[in-house]
């Protein structure tokens, strides 16, 4: 069973994102929400890292916090889609547990 | 009643400067009084919370390091440690505390509870859990 990885800090102020892409494995998926939505953004130093992994681990951001932070879907980087509220709680239920990155 | 499940407690954060090392160790005693199957992981700063030698006297607030040493009387006797963790902050296991428990099945005898792992070894711990609860 694979896990929902869930990412709320920034990658430019805390580890969390980085611990997270360490342990995720293949077939794992990784939400970033709230302050985590910046570890969306395209052209980064993380972007990379994510394009890297894209594919065997899929990402998604929360649209309500990208938006609430002026973040479009233009400025996100490929291979990351961006899901609602109930997409969230689609991630929850089609995942075997969900791990919180603080 | 439902089975017991796997609860692995991933603990991320150094001891003292926020509350989350000492909340994650009440929800783990509360969890193991559940009967359920208890595991502590420590990654990154969560490392600190067990190093030996801690000594709070002077900052006037509780040192609950001892308290991991009893875990093993509640029946959590696993404690992951993430090797990667350790070698960046010039740590070995050496720098920890000695956490041991009493195997019931093996006569009682006196075991380590700390297992050092990689951190390929500590995703695929993370992976083989029913519930994981982060601090």
């Amino acid at each position: 069973m694979t896990t929902l990885h869930i990412v709320n800090k920034s990658p430019f102020e805390k580890n969390a994102m980085e611990s997270c892409l360490g342990h995720a494995l293949d077939g794992d998926a990784i939400l970033l929400f709230e302050d985590g939505v910046y570890g969306a953004l395209s052209n980064t130093r993380i972007a990379n890292e994510i394009s890297r992994r894209a594919g065997a681990v899929k990402f998604f951001v929360l649209g309500p916090d990208l938006n609430a932070r002026g973040l479009g879907d233009g400025r996100i980087a490929d291979g990351i889609t961006v899901v609602d509220y109930s997409g969230f709680v689609d991630l929850v239920t089609t995942h075997g547990r969900t791990q919180s990155w603080l | 009643m439902s089975e017991a499940k796997k609860f692995l407690y991933v603990n991320r954060k150094a001891p003292y400067g926020t509350i989350y090392a000492l909340e994650s160790l009440e929800v783990v005693l509360i969890g193991a009084a559940f009967d359920q199957h208890v595991s502590l992981a420590f990654v990154d700063d969560g490392v600190f919370q067990i190093a030996k030698g801690q000594d709070t006297k002077s900052l006037g607030v509780k040192n609950f390091s001892p308290t991991y040493r009893a875990l093993g009387d509640y029946g959590v006797t696993k404690f992951y440690v993430e090797k990667d963790s350790l070698d960046e902050r010039g740590l070995s296991a050496d720098d920890l505390m000695e956490i041991t428990y009493e195997d019931e099945n093996d006569g009682f005898a006196e075991k380590p509870s700390i297992i050092v792992v990689t951190k390929a070894e500590m995703a695929e711990v993370m992976r083989d859990q029913d519930v994981i609860l982060s601090f």
